[in-house]
């Protein structure tokens, strides 16, 4: 089962890396954030899947940080305008 | 591996496929409302299932209810990002107009 569940995280992981080409193509800034959205919900299945692997409970809440701030980022970015334009 | 097992690595390989297909619709699909349609689906879909495939071995209750948790806050944040991102896109009051 262990070895499983390493197999998984490291699909998981190739998963990511893959991802990160949206990140580096754009083209505009809301594809980048999308695409790092998406690496974080992998990146905390990661966690969790590592989490039993590497007899390492703290990860899972590592993962819990991760969920926590992914909802501000989002926020945060949105919120962000450009020059001359006027806020919400 | 017992039968518990099985049930657990099945759900698991389920919900990593969900990522991959999440992952792969990043990549291939031509503009970012489609892209964001792929993305939302699949990594709630996805971390359902592997938290589900890892709530099968889980020992502790507390450990369970953690693991619940992370769900419960993804799916709301996911939902949140999700709208914020498409409504400025659709609106194009951000930098980027589509």
């Amino acid at each position: 089962m262990s070895t499983f569940l390493a197999a998984a995280a490291l699909i998981l992981l190739v998963s990511i890396c893959v991802g990160l080409v949206r990140v580096a193509w754009g083209p505009t800034p809301s594809d980048r954030l999308m695409a790092a959205q998406l690496l974080g919900t992998t990146g905390i299945a990661l966690l969790l899947v590592l989490a039993p692997v590497i007899a390492t409970p703290a990860l899972v809440d590592v993962a819990l940080i991760f969920a926590l701030l992914a909802a501000v980022a989002a926020a945060a970015f949105t919120r962000r305008r450009g020059p001359g334009q006027a806020g919400p | 591996m017992t039968g518990l097992d099985w049930v657990a690595a099945s759900l698991i390989a389920a919900g990593v496929g969900f990522f991959i297909a999440g992952t792969i619709g990043l990549l291939r699909l031509p503009d970012p409302l489609s892209r964001l349609h792929a993305l939302t689906k699949a990594d709630n879909l996805g971390l359902f299932l592997v938290v589900a495939g890892l709530l099968v071995r889980v020992r502790e209750p507390l450990l369970g209810a953690k693991l619940v948790l992370i769900w419960i806050l993804v799916l709301g944040a996911g939902a949140t990002a999700a709208h914020l991102i498409a409504k400025r896109a659709v609106r194009g009051d951000g930098e980027d107009a589509l």
